[in-house]
């Protein structure tokens, strides 16, 4: 099995990205919502991962 | 309205929602595939393996059920069981001698989380799959 490196924005845009699909699957009931809800979240995702890493940067000084 | 939503609905028969949910754990979106929802089972088998694969290739740990104090309890004994509900995924890895140690760093850190995460939204697969065999959703 091959090694990967990812870099902590790749691991969490992967992340995102998967959870997002799962999401936007199973929590609406037609196909227009779940899209929608999908992007809304994978757009969450988004926001909190470079929102909580200005947050860290900030705060390191 | 709200009297509507906290009516309780029946219990369907085991025999209609079981087979489902079962193959839902075994094979990730596998109960929608049952179900004739192949578009949707497609994205979650997808969205799910890649998650677990990518946990593999990151060496991510796999937990096992230990006790002690509470949070120990906790975590290892919850990772583990978000680990089985990755279901054929992680039985194969376990079966083919997947053993890998719980080490430092970023990346085995996120690949310890991708294959936890992985059987937890499989999961929530598993409940869609539920509600639609029972009639629940459409």
């Amino acid at each position: 099995m091959p090694k990967m490196n990812l870099s902590h924005f790749e691991a969490s845009f992967l992340f995102s990205l998967c959870t997002s699909i799962v999401l936007g699957v199973v929590t609406k009931r037609t196909d227009r919502e779940r899209l929608q809800y999908g992007v809304y979240t994978f757009a969450c995702f988004l926001l909190a991962l470079f929102g909580i890493g200005w947050i860290m940067y900030f705060g390191h000084g | 309205m709200a009297k509507e939503k906290e009516e309780k609905q029946p219990m369907p028969a085991v025999g209609s929602w079981a087979p489902a949910v079962a193959l839902g754990w075994l094979i990730p979106g596998g109960g929608h595939f049952l179900l004739k929802r192949t578009g949707r089972g497609a994205l979650l088998m997808v969205s799910v393996t890649t998650m677990f694969f990518c946990g593999l290739m990151m060496r991510g740990a796999m937990f096992q059920p230990q006790t002690g104090d509470l949070l120990t309890t906790l975590i290892n004994t919850g990772g583990f069981i978000g680990d089985v509900c990755s279901g054929i995924l992680y039985l194969v890895a376990v079966w083919m001698g997947y053993n890998q140690p719980d080490l430092a760093g970023h990346v085995h850190d996120y690949g310890t989380k991708f294959l936890v995460t992985a059987g937890l939204l499989n999961v929530l697969a598993m409940v869609d799959a539920f509600e639609i065999a029972a009639g629940r959703k459409d």
